[in-house]
């Protein structure tokens, strides 16, 4: 049986001005999973993710939010069921860190209704789970680039949407901020949101991601599990890349581990352990 | 639970009404906005016909002489109302076009309003000759079709604020050249009723005039106080706009109408009054250290800067002669621009960038 999805695209054709990237493309996001768009550079990932937030709109085809077109919808009513966070975001001059947060629940106001107590709640559960709670009246300007991408995250957390989309999270972050923010995706993707993110590194993308879509040539190549997809086969199609698949020696997940186009032959597959470490006894 | 936002909060919870106020800011506009007035009731006694405080007082109640009277309740209060309400709808504009361009040298005046109502002058008075339709008039159709035009030639799936400020310096220094030209070709006499009308002067506005435009400024406000979050959206890019439930193309083409309003208002009335709309919001933002530029404090801003500058000029006038309001905020323009450069050169907040 075929994952309920509440987020499609049918037939859509994407692209920028007269610039077609995708042709036809037709994905369905599977609810409440987390899923990882990747593929090389140019590809058409940000396209698609940009077109599934409708923030590109498809020249021909549709994108559809539960049956109905996305682009029929009010606009703020789709603001509540799915938020972006964009590949580059602009911070306003001397905005605070709660301030800009607080930003996140456009959807929720209006002109009568601006500051709810609700809009406070949301905005001091947001500043917990991005641990930010102590840096709240921080310049977001004085922050660590970690930092502000956990603001930029919490903003997106306090807009609070059943899907979240994310384009390249991770891209400007060094090793360590990169999983610490895949582990705050994981912890939303536990509380049953549905978390679609565009990512480079395919290792992250098989350790978290729980559905790959794959994408080369603005078409989609496959769609599954992280198991069933990545193999080296698939690594050297997509991304012309001799490597090696191997199981991630720490989450069992596949990860991929380029050859030396230098060597003369593959390595062998099987640890094998120096001679020097063997123990004479 | 209550978050810490870094500065003084006040939640304002009534059952039709919320709002998060930010007490600094309230302070300094309510502050910026009694200095305005305070200035523009001093200008009241000023002029060729000096009166007492006390004289000025006893008219606006309605009781003392009655040419002291008419002095004020038809003269004079028009004009410093005027500098009032002019500075603030002046200030708005500036606030909204500093924050769509993200530059603070965005102002009304980049779409080539200013260039575009003086050119229309020029040819009404120049080619035209008088009698063919108003000053007021030639200023609004020229301003607003200039805007329009700028606005079309930067248009490209979109407007971003950087192709408007460079289409609109490109149109404006075109239009100069075709200005300048016919006035070498003027007789002396409408040469100097051009510049007259291009110095920018509020004494010549009355009730008339007054009744008109404090109409169309009640309506630029309502438009602002509606399309303000829209604005602040916008800020944060168009992708975050769009995701947050704006519709980036429409709240832009809004703003950008309201904005050349508050020029077109004060233009058709009192000629070109240049600065305030660029310094406003950033002088506003220096006191109130708000995130991006804000309406309400640039408005407070903008009417103590054309009240300051009126009261000036009356000053200068008994002392000296008289000289239009609109350069003497030209004068205090170029001090500001110093200023932003210094401040630049020193390095530290990237405020031409």
């Amino acid at each position: 049986m075929k994952p309920q999805a509440r987020l499609v695209a049918q037939d859509a054709t994407i692209g920028y001005d007269r610039r077609t990237i995708s042709q036809n493309l037709s994905v369905a996001i599977p609810d409440g999973s987390f899923t990882a768009i990747i593929g090389p550079n140019g590809c058409g990932k940000s396209t698609l993710l940009r077109a599934l937030a409708r923030v590109l709109t498809p020249t021909a085809g549709q994108v559809l939010l539960d049956g109905k077109a996305i682009h029929t919808y009010k606009a703020k009513e789709v603001a509540r069921q799915l938020g972006l966070l964009p590949q580059t975001s602009l911070a306003p001059e001397g905005i605070r860190v709660a301030d800009l947060i607080a930003r996140g629940r456009a959807p929720y106001q209006n002109l009568f209704q601006q500051w709810r107590s609700s809009d406070e709640a949301a905005v001091a559960a947001a500043l917990e789970a991005t641990r930010l709670t102590e840096l709240s009246g921080q310049l977001v300007d004085e922050l660590s680039g970690g930092q502000r991408q956990r603001v930029w995250v919490a903003m997106l957390l306090a807009q609070d949407t059943p899907v979240m989309l994310l384009d390249e999270p991770t891209t400007f972050l060094d090793i360590a901020h990169q999983y610490e923010l895949m582990e705050l995706l994981r912890t939303f993707h536990d509380e049953g949101k549905t978390v679609v993110t565009v990512l480079h590194d395919l290792n992250q993308a098989a350790r978290y991601a729980d559905h790959l879509i794959v994408m080369r040539g603005g078409e989609i190549v496959t769609t599954g599990a992280p198991d069933d997809v990545i193999d080296a086969e698939l690594v050297e199609n997509v991304f012309g890349l001799k490597a090696l698949v191997t199981p991630d020696p720490v989450t069992g997940t596949p990860s991929v581990i380029p050859l030396d186009p230098r060597a003369v032959a593959v390595r062998p597959v099987e640890p094998s352990v120096p001679a020097s470490l063997e123990s004479p006894r | 639970m209550s978050v810490d936002f870094g500065y003084r909060t006040a939640p304002l919870r009534l059952p039709w009404f919320s709002a998060r106020l930010n007490v600094r800011l309230l302070v300094v506009s309510g502050v910026l906005f009694t200095l305005a007035t305070g200035l523009a009731l001093v200008s009241l006694p000023l002029g060729d016909f000096p009166l007492t405080l006390q004289e000025v007082l006893a008219a606006l109640t309605g009781g003392g002489k009655r040419f002291h009277r008419t002095i004020v309740l038809e003269w004079r209060l028009p004009i410093s109302l005027a500098a009032l309400v002019f500075g603030a709808l002046l200030g708005i504009g500036g606030a909204i076009f500093q924050s769509l361009t993200r530059n603070p040298l965005g102002s009304p005046d980049v779409i080539g309003f200013d260039a575009g109502a003086y050119t229309a002058v020029v040819i009404t008075i120049l080619v035209l000759g008088p009698g063919a339709w108003s000053v007021s008039t030639a200023a609004l159709v020229g301003g607003i079709a200039t805007a329009f035009v700028v606005y079309l030639l930067a248009y490209r799936g979109g407007v971003q604020g950087f192709r408007l400020i460079i289409v609109g310096i490109a149109v404006s220094w075109m239009l100069g050249s075709v200005n300048a030209y016919l006035i070498t070709r003027a007789k002396i006499e409408d040469a100097m009723t051009v510049g007259f009308w291009n110095a920018g002067t509020i004494t010549r506005v009355a009730w008339p005039t007054m009744v008109p435009a404090l109409a169309v400024a009640a309506v630029i406000v309502l438009a602002a106080v509606l399309l303000a979050p829209a604005l602040r959206r916008l800020e944060l890019g168009d992708d975050s706009a769009v995701t947050l439930g704006t519709r980036p193309g429409p709240a832009r083409l809004g703003l950008i109408v309201a904005g050349v309003a508050t020029v077109a208002v004060v233009t058709a009335a009192a000629g070109p009054i240049a600065f305030v709309a660029l310094a406003a919001p950033q002088l506003a933002r220096r006191l109130t250290r708000s995130p991006g530029v804000s309406l309400l404090a640039s408005a407070g801003m903008g009417a103590v800067l054309l009240t300051g500058s009126h009261l000036l000029s009356l000053l200068i006038a008994q002392a000296y002669r008289p000289v239009p309001v609109g350069l003497i905020t030209v004068c205090l323009g170029g001090c500001y621009l110093i200023g932003l450069l210094i401040r630049e050169t020193r390095g530290r907040y990237g405020a031409l960038t």
